[in-house]
């Protein structure tokens, strides 16, 4: 293709999409991709963060196995399971929210973005009860953690609450971020910017929203379940 | 664009799964099986991980860079862990 052809090519592009497409890109697929693995690149940039952290509960749980299941003991398996319900539920209604941006479907786009944070926001009701319980039972790592509950396992079971709290607190520090974020989508759903052409913004909030749900994937089980048979 | 639409069907089956998949790793994990309650549980987790991330994240339908993005990104993760274990197991005097 000659310069000017390619030129001419953009200039027609650009008319069209005008309003959708960013002065950098030469169309709205390439800007779809680069919004695509920037949001990657970010969430890859958290699996390392997060890694970290299961990577010192494996070590942890590996030293201390016997204290490890007794401490995994006192959390409460029913509510955990209702949460990650809650949570695959939240996936599924993000992901609906998108489809419906895909095919123009404006109304449903912001009933399942409503619903998303609704449920998000269950998801910390239900955290919250479990945290208050934990205060009440002094499992909370600190000058009242009831290290005798736990015999001579009392100081290992102290580093698995503190592991607790610190990956189930920055999990749900994620999640507040994400209803923050949800808002601010819903707002512009509801203005109907989010069109079948165009619709990263929304597409990104649901990587990221995918993302912690993925990450309750795995603390479920390693937190919740490790100590039930024992 | 070239966007993927995602049949509805594949979304439901999907959150299907993960509930079902729920449902048998908390089961499973009532059973003694020793060092295999972790591979169960560790194994469930991994196939409920990755149906999130193909279908609801979209991964299957999108292109080559990014899946490369993705697996560098828990491969990463995979050769820190390996390699604190072998130096735990590893140390005699502990």
């Amino acid at each position: 293709m000659s310069p000017s052809a390619a030129a001419s090519k953009h200039d027609a592009a650009s008319e069209h999409d005008s309003a959708l497409l960013a002065h950098h890109f030469d169309d709205l697929g390439q800007q779809h991709e680069a919004a695509q693995l920037g949001m990657w690149a970010f969430l890859v940039s958290e699996v390392m963060f997060f890694g970290g952290l299961f990577l010192v509960y494996a070590v942890y749980r590996n030293m201390y196995p016997s204290a490890f299941h007794a401490a995994s003991h006192e959390l409460d398996v029913v509510l955990g399971g209702i949460n990650t319900a809650v949570l695959i539920c939240s996936s599924l209604t993000m992901a609906l929210a998108i489809r419906a941006a895909q095919v123009g479907k404006q109304k449903s786009q912001v009933m399942h973005l409503v619903l998303t944070m609704v449920l998000g926001i269950a998801f910390l009701g239900i955290k919250a009860v479990e945290y208050s319980h934990k205060f009440e039972h002094h499992l909370v790592p600190g000058p009242t953690f009831d290290v005798a509950a736990f015999g001579a396992d009392g100081p290992q079971a102290r580093i698995f609450f503190s592991i607790y709290f610190a990956m189930t607190g920055l999990h749900a520090f994620h999640m507040i971020v994400g209803i923050g974020v949800m808002i601010w989508i819903t707002k512009r759903a509801a203005r109907g910017e989010f069109t079948p052409q165009q619709h990263n913004a929304l597409e990104m909030t649901g990587l990221y929203w995918h993302f912690v749900d993925v990450v309750w994937i795995f603390l479920f089980p390693m937190l919740y379940l490790l100590g039930r048979h024992a | 664009m070239n966007t993927h639409v995602v049949p509805l069907k594949i979304y439901i089956a999907i959150f299907l799964a993960l509930l079902v998949g729920t449902g048998v790793t908390v089961a499973a994990a009532y059973v003694d099986m020793g060092a295999l309650n972790t591979v169960v549980a560790l194994s469930i987790a991994v196939v409920k991980a990755l149906l999130v991330i193909l279908y609801f994240m979209h991964v299957r339908y999108s292109s080559r860079l990014t899946w490369v993005f993705v697996a560098a990104g828990f491969f990463w993760f995979l050769i820190l862990v390996a390699f604190t274990f072998a130096d735990y197991d590893t140390r005699g005097w502990s």
